[in-house]
């Protein structure tokens, strides 16, 4: 043997492992021009003139990396293991608590498959070698969000309904096309808005109301299984969440001319994002059967208190705060109560079960909106209790008018008076669209021609495009089991399940 | 200057990092729930390696910082031996 005499090498520093990842990576090309090459980094109006200030705070390096994200698996599948084997299904607080889960897999896991795409997509389009490695992490980082999430509830799906055809239901069930819209609409801008929409406004300024107190209740709830995933794809989207606030301050570094351009994408990302959130208003006021906090108090907590430090750091650049910000924490007391309430509405085209809160859910409901609940919505929900007990239960039997820019039904209110639906509307090449807030509004007016192309369900059943004319022929196009997967809680084999389960908790049938 | 701030999982790993940064750290906020531990402080918060490394007993590498994080508000700067988060002072924008 020729043995070579050990090498004496002193280790690399973090930032100079880093340094030789991302430096000196990408070269001019000579066979095509770079304009070819890179054809959607210059359309956007964003100036860059020296790509390689470009720096990813974390200095994660391949290496590191997969050790990591092998290291976050090994733990998250030893957890999704032994909640299988241990019934850990049998120990969550209620069932109804799986309808948290329903709305999860069908409108969020989609989402992480379509952030691998985008993240996939706009890796490949940017100059500099920093900004494409750390896409290309987060691509692989959401690609494993999405699998882990369905391997983690498909545990769910061996016993509970509505969890058998998430992709499906995502592409054609009416409310989904709340989430699935807004990532569509992201992914098809140019690379820049695409970060900004995404690992900014979405991940830094926005997320933490999705993973953080909803995972936390989760934990509350008795399902280990949902917080480890949660916190394990978590654990990622804090490093997407530097990322975000790092591309946004490279971009307004580079050129003063970026200023105005990515100030306009946070207005409309914000927007977006937040009238997503909407949903997760209802997961945790009326889903969590044991509840962590209020969907007030986590606006509060993550948006108002954390969106005043992030945006007082970035005034220095010019930017304020994202606009119609103020409409949102006006909205904060009545959100989940109004979306909750279309829920109730169109319970029998779901594809979870609702439910009206009970009396103890209420007086929680009081102290935490004591200024909305009791004079707006515990009336409301004591009417539809009545009807239901007299046999008639409300349904809202027409099919509601949708925001062309989120999709979501017309039932916010105005930002002064909960009372009153708020509608705006506007004219375009002879077509009036319309909208459920200025904040919407703002956002076709920009870019009409983009929004005439929403998929708009409402219309599209109407159009004869969904299946059929009757709910049940739609229905039967979604996938959506009729009488098993909708309508309520009460009454369900979800429920029917769940009870026989609480009656042997204590006995040994023989 | 407004607060910056770090979740961790609600682990032994964990609390050992969450008693680490409240000793380096004494202006700290702590809030505990279910699950994860948020801790807010003023300006700037910073993670030592040697102060984790007392307490966990072992060598630590910063970078293990990506199993036990849930959350953080701040800019970030990490090199071997400390993790920061903080808000900058009125630094002024560097357009080339």
């Amino acid at each position: 043997m020729n043995a070579m005499p050990p090498l004496k090498q002193r280790k690399l520093s973090l930032k100079e492992r880093y340094s030789h990842l991302t430096r000196g990576l990408g070269w001019e090309t000579t066979y095509q021009p770079m304009d070819k090459v890179f054809p959607y980094v210059s359309y956007e109006g964003i100036k860059i003139h020296d790509w390689e200030a470009w720096e990813d705070p974390f200095r994660l390096t391949m290496d590191a990396y997969w050790k990591y994200q092998a290291e976050k698996e090994r733990k998250l599948y030893a957890v999704i293991e032994s909640f299988a084997q241990n019934n850990g299904h049998l120990n969550i607080t209620d069932a109804r608590y799986v309808n948290a889960l329903k709305l999860f897999l069908t409108g969020v896991s989609p989402l992480e498959y379509s952030a691998h795409r985008g993240y996939a997509h706009v890796g490949r389009h940017f100059v500099g070698a920093g900004p494409r490695i750390a896409c290309q992490m987060q691509a692989i980082d959401e690609l494993r969000h999405a699998q882990t999430q369905m391997h983690t509830m498909s545990h769910y799906n061996k016993f509970f309904d509505g969890l058998h055809d998430a992709r499906h239901m995502h592409d054609r069930v009416w409310y989904l096309s709340v989430p699935k819209s807004f990532f569509e609409d992201a992914c098809s801008a140019g690379p820049f808005e695409f970060l900004t929409s995404i690992s900014f406004s979405f991940e830094y300024v926005l997320t933490n109301l999705l993973f953080v107190p909803f995972m936390s209740g989760a934990a509350y709830n008795g399902d280990m299984a949902t917080v480890t995933f949660g916190f394990s794809a978590q654990s990622d989207e804090a490093r997407h969440m530097t990322l975000g606030l790092e591309i946004i301050k490279f971009m307004l570094e580079q050129d003063e001319g970026n200023v105005p351009i990515v100030q306009r994408w946070i207005d409309k990302w914000f927007w977006r994002g937040y009238r997503l959130l909407g949903l997760v208003s209802m997961m945790m006021d009326y889903m969590l059967p044991k509840r962590i906090m209020s969907w007030a108090e986590a606006w509060e907590m993550y948006f108002e208190q954390a969106g005043d430090a992030l945006f007082e750091d970035l005034s220095r650049y010019g930017i304020r705060k994202p606009k119609y910000h103020e409409v949102a924490s006006k909205e904060k007391h009545r959100l989940s109560h109004e979306v909750w309430s279309i829920f109730y509405n169109y319970t029998h085209a779901a594809a979870f079960h609702t439910w009206l809160p009970t009396e103890d859910e209420m007086k929680w409901l009081s102290a935490k909106y004591p200024d909305t609940f009791d004079k707006y919505y515990r009336p409301r929900f004591k009417c539809w209790s009545e009807m239901a007990a007299e046999g008639k239960r409300f349904y809202n039997p027409t099919l509601p008018q949708l925001c062309t820019t989120c999709q979501i039904p017309m039932g916010f209110t105005e930002p002064d008076d909960p009372t009153t639906i708020c509608f705006r509307s506007a004219e375009y090449k002879g077509e009036r669209y319309h909208f459920c807030s200025d904040g919407c509004k703002d956002i076709f007016c920009y870019e009409p021609e983009k929004y005439v192309q929403s998929w708009l369900p409402v219309h599209q059943i109407y159009m004869g495009n969904c299946g059929g004319a009757e709910v049940k022929d739609v229905l039967d196009w979604y996938h959506l089991n009729f009488g098993v997967d909708n309508f309520d809680y009460e009454g369900s084999p979800d429920q029917k399940l769940w009870d026989e389960w609480q009656a042997q908790k204590a006995a040994n049938p023989v | 200057m407004g607060k910056v701030s770090i979740t961790l999982q609600n682990t032994d790993e964990g609390r050992m990092l969450v008693d680490a940064i409240v000793a380096d750290n004494p202006a700290a906020e702590v809030s505990r729930m279910p699950a994860l531990t948020k801790i807010d402080c003023e300006d700037r918060l910073s993670l030592r390696r040697e102060t984790i490394e007392e307490r966990i007993g072992r060598r630590y590498d910063l970078q293990e910082l990506q199993l036990s994080l849930i959350s953080l508000a701040g800019n970030v700067e990490e090199d071997d031996d400390s993790f920061t988060l903080a808000w900058s002072r009125g630094a002024s924008p560097k357009h080339s």
